[in-house]
């Protein structure tokens, strides 16, 4: 007996001693909040493929920013809200023209191998990431961030150090503009303008990511990396906001199919996975608490194609708001994808920052209304049943797609009399074949860069390498390049809130809907930042509580 | 025989070349490149990857300097999809994860699908016949894209014995599943094949020889019977192993495993040029292999083929 007890007192002494720091405070409280603290704080979440890199400079993917931002810190962050808050950078000023910004680096920022971030490494990354011979795919963002001499250096035609970022000190990073950017801190917190290790990507090239290679600044390091399985962060000890950071490990596992992800998650073996298509109505009745649907900066929306030498009657603006009309959204969303999406009737989402949305007729109408309204300016334009127009949907391989398709082709059959096929391509063939304008309706979806609706409606900009319905409105270009140097938000809420309605009247695009995210998330994680409309979660923000 | 097998190795190598250079013309003629994405990317940025990756090469320069690569450096060259990861590092990590479960799943098709076909053919129209018949039917009905998720639903979810997926640098419980969803479809032919050539045996003439001699049944089967009848399920063995080992897109997606077979297909969705390139090499190359294997196998197996 008495051995016994020695033994269990033994074992329980060797389990504190043993398991160390993370047990030690097994019953630990959040210091804010005061909940109790679960003591596994492990975050495993599902993700749907590899990404092509984790390095800043190449990151191209959704998954791939999310590793990025444990990973790494960029000037600023974002919090639950989507607002900005200081990350290597404490804060910045911006000049009288608007056209220069300098940031304040915290003096306590480290690499994991405990050398300074300094303003350095940020004009090294920036160089690098723009820099030719890197070719990263993610390039074009520093154009869009209109960074001085940006295009020049892209094109090979000038050398890196004509990229207008400098730092003057190790902890003032100053960046030089060609236009005032009212928007351009926002746009830090993008994994392109992470920095990165100028000794360790030198040292190791390509090879810097690997887990035995990589230095990195963010509140986690990359501890395992197996291609296609699985990913491991663990905390930095180095970073500076190391001692405010709750969760310790985060996993990632690659799981390409979204119903064996769900079975996994039901199991118990994920935190987090999306729900698959048509499955949310289901979920939410059966994990009330578990099922999560929330608005993000996302569009759908069906091309017309308005080139010249689209089809003739794509040509006549009263078919275009024909069709618009006779989509009923409301049957979509409910119907066919009920995860809980928006319908739209504009491009840019509602969500978006700094977004008024316009008044435009069609939302306001009974579909009802509409259905007559669209019929009306079909017999006007002279077509109707005894002269239907054929067309084609055109869209990208995908069961979700193809249910749309179908659904609204029945809509302008029922409604207006035409005769629509549906067409699919696999993805590769369906860009080529949407970026030459080889369609009648082409199906797309955009999700924003940042949250500004300018995002959005810089792709009806007749200049644009993603106007894919070949849209040329000359008012349109004029305001939006004004969009760029407006004085006030109020005036750029103005010309967006114009662009809108001209694009609700003239119909180079059908909106569709504005997606969710629609998510299982086990109910210990808490934090989850539900009203970031651009879903930037951070890992040290989370944290598990104890249930 | 040796000569035999020094002409077939010859022969190999432009058939290889071959399938380089027809893959490679396929391959670049189908529509949309490797960096096309939904945000088309500006002219110059294009310009620079195309550059990066000698995709600005007309193609018969392309081809010659793949080629060279290969044969002299032994260098598939970088993954045009994953930017930090060349094509051997993309087969040095998923090779061994699909060698790994197809071998398990070779050995549990050849020993469970001949000895099912084996007991079948000697029990014929018996109970056992006829559950071997139906359960081989049953097991070839049944697609892996369906078994694969039923797999993870039982012994995931509901039995909660097995993990539902990942590798986990091969841990004998990560590899069951996949295992049992590869090997089933095969273990189901191998059995067919051997139950029919085994019948077919079993009723000729020197079997009866040897009955009216009054051997036992067991040297009969094992001395007389079994070389011949495994004839064909040999032929249909090279490659069966060959699709084995170098997985299976469908257990690499449900289950996870981080193998090779996903690359087959992902790679070409993705237009990443020297994935494909390197896949169709490795199988090609496995293929001609083992079919060798299997002839040489016949020639010793069966007396009468001289090669």
């Amino acid at each position: 007996m008495k051995f016994k007890t020695t033994l269990m007192a033994t074992t329980a002494a060797v389990m504190v001693m043993g398991a160390g720091f993370a047990y030690a405070d097994a019953h630990a409280t959040h210091p804010e909040t005061g909940e109790v603290l679960a003591s596994d704080q492990t975050f495993t979440y599902r993700v749907l493929d590899e990404s092509p890199s984790i390095d800043p400079g190449l990151i191209e993917d959704v998954s791939g920013s999310e590793v990025g931002r444990d990973l790494f810190e960029g000037l600023m962050n974002q919090d639950e809200e989507g607002n900005l808050v200081p990350g290597v950078a404490t804060g910045y000023e911006i000049s009288d023209d608007g056209m220069t910004f300098t940031f304040t680096l915290r003096d306590n920022a480290k690499w994991s191998n405990g050398d300074p971030v300094t303003a350095n490494d940020f004009v090294y990354a920036w160089r690098r990431a723009a820099d030719p011979e890197l070719a990263s795919p993610y390039s074009w963002f520093l154009s869009l961030m209109s960074i001085e001499g940006v295009d020049d250096v892209l094109a090979g035609d000038a050398p890196l150090d004509t990229l207008g970022v400098s730092a003057p000190d190790d902890h003032t990073f100053v960046v030089q503009l060609t236009t005032p950017l009212p928007y351009f801190p926002q746009m830090t917190t993008h994994a392109t303008t992470f920095p990165v290790h100028q000794a360790t990507v030198e040292a190791h090239g390509s090879e810097w990511t690997r887990p035995e290679n990589i230095v990195s600044n963010g509140a986690y390091v990359l501890t395992e990396h197996v291609p296609q399985e699985r990913m491991v962060r663990e905390r930095n000890e180095m970073y500076w906001d190391n001692d405010n950071t709750i969760i310790d490990k985060v996993v990632s596992l690659v799981i390409n199919d979204e119903n064996v992800a769900l079975t996994r998650y039901l199991a118990g073996e994920l935190d987090r996975t999306e729900v698959p298509t048509g499955q949310y109505p289901r979920l939410s009745e059966e994990y009330p608490d578990e099922a999560l649907s929330f608005p993000r900066l996302c569009s759908y929306y069906y091309n017309v194609n308005v080139r010249e030498d689209g089809p003739a009657w794509a040509q006549d603006q009263r078919v275009r708001q024909a069709l618009s009309l006779a989509v009923n959204r409301d049957v979509i969303v409910e119907n066919v994808l009920a995860g809980g999406q928006f319908p739209a009737y504009t491009f840019t989402p509602e969500t978006t920052a700094g977004f008024n949305v316009p008044d435009v007729p069609i939302a306001s109408m009974s579909q009802d209304e509409r259905n007559a309204m669209a019929v009306e300016l079909m017999a006007e334009a002279g077509y109707g049943p005894d002269n239907p127009i054929t067309t084609e949907i055109l869209y990208n391989t995908s069961e979700g797609h193809r249910q749309i398709a179908i659904a609204i082709s029945q809509m302008w059959k029922q409604t207006l009399g035409m005769e629509v096929t549906i067409a699919n391509m696999e993805w590769q063939t369906f860009l080529e074949a949407r970026g030459n304008g080889d369609f009648d309706i082409s199906r797309a979806g955009w999700c924003g860069d940042y949250n500004e609706a300018s995002t959005f409606l810089d792709l009806l900009d007749s200049g644009s390498g993603y106007n894919d319905a070949g849209y040329a409105n000359a008012e349109v270009d004029e305001i939006l390049a004004a969009a760029k140097t407006a004085g006030s938000d109020a005036e750029r809420a103005e010309i967006y809130t114009r662009v809108e309605q001209i694009a609700a009247e003239e119909v180079p695009i059908i909106p569709i809907y504005h997606y969710t995210g629609v998510y299982m998330l086990d109910d210990d994680v808490a934090n989850w930042p539900v009203n970031n409309v651009e879903q930037n979660w951070y890992s040290k923000n989370l944290y598990k509580v104890a249930n | 025989m040796y000569s035999y097998i020094a002409r077939r190795l010859a022969v190999a190598v432009p058939t290889i070349l071959v399938l380089i250079i027809i893959s490679f013309i396929l391959m670049h003629s189908a529509p949309g490149g490797p960096f096309n994405s939904e945000r088309p990317l500006p002219p110059q940025v294009l310009a620079n990857i195309e550059a990066k990756y000698g995709l600005d090469q007309p193609l018969w320069k392309q081809i010659v300097t793949y080629v060279w690569n290969v044969v002299v450096h032994f260098d598939f060259g970088p993954s045009f999809q994953y930017k930090d990861r060349t094509v051997n590092d993309v087969i040095a990590q998923g090779f061994p994860v699909t060698l790994t479960y197809g071998f398990w799943s070779f050995i549990i098709a050849v020993g469970v699908g001949v000895s099912l076909g084996i007991a079948a053919a000697l029990r014929h129209n018996s109970w056992l016949d006829y559950l071997a018949v139906g359960f081989t039917i049953g097991a070839q009905a049944l697609p892996n894209f369906v078994m694969g998720p039923i797999l993870i639903l039982v012994f995931t979810l509901w039995l909660g014995l097995l993990p539902g997926g990942g590798w986990n640098g091969g841990q004998w419980n990560y590899v069951i599943m996949p295992v049992i969803a590869l090997s089933t479809s095969y273990m189901a032919s191998i059995a067919r094949i051997t139950r029919s050539s085994m019948l077919e045996v079993m009723n000729s003439g020197f079997i009866r020889t040897a009955r009216a001699k009054g051997l036992p049944m067991s040297r009969i089967v094992l001395r007389h019977a079994l070389k011949p009848a495994l004839l064909p399920t040999l032929s249909y063995l090279g490659p069966a192993f060959v699709g084995m080992v170098t997985g299976s897109v469908v257990v690499d997606i449900y289950f996870s495993t981080g193998g090779i077979g996903q690359y087959f297909v992902n790679s070409a969705f993705n237009r990443d040029y020297s994935v494909i390139m390197g896949i169709t090499i490795l199988v090609g190359v496995l293929t001609i292999f083992f079919n060798l294997v299997v002839d040489i196998l016949y020639a010793w197996i069966d007396p009468k083929i001289r090669y």
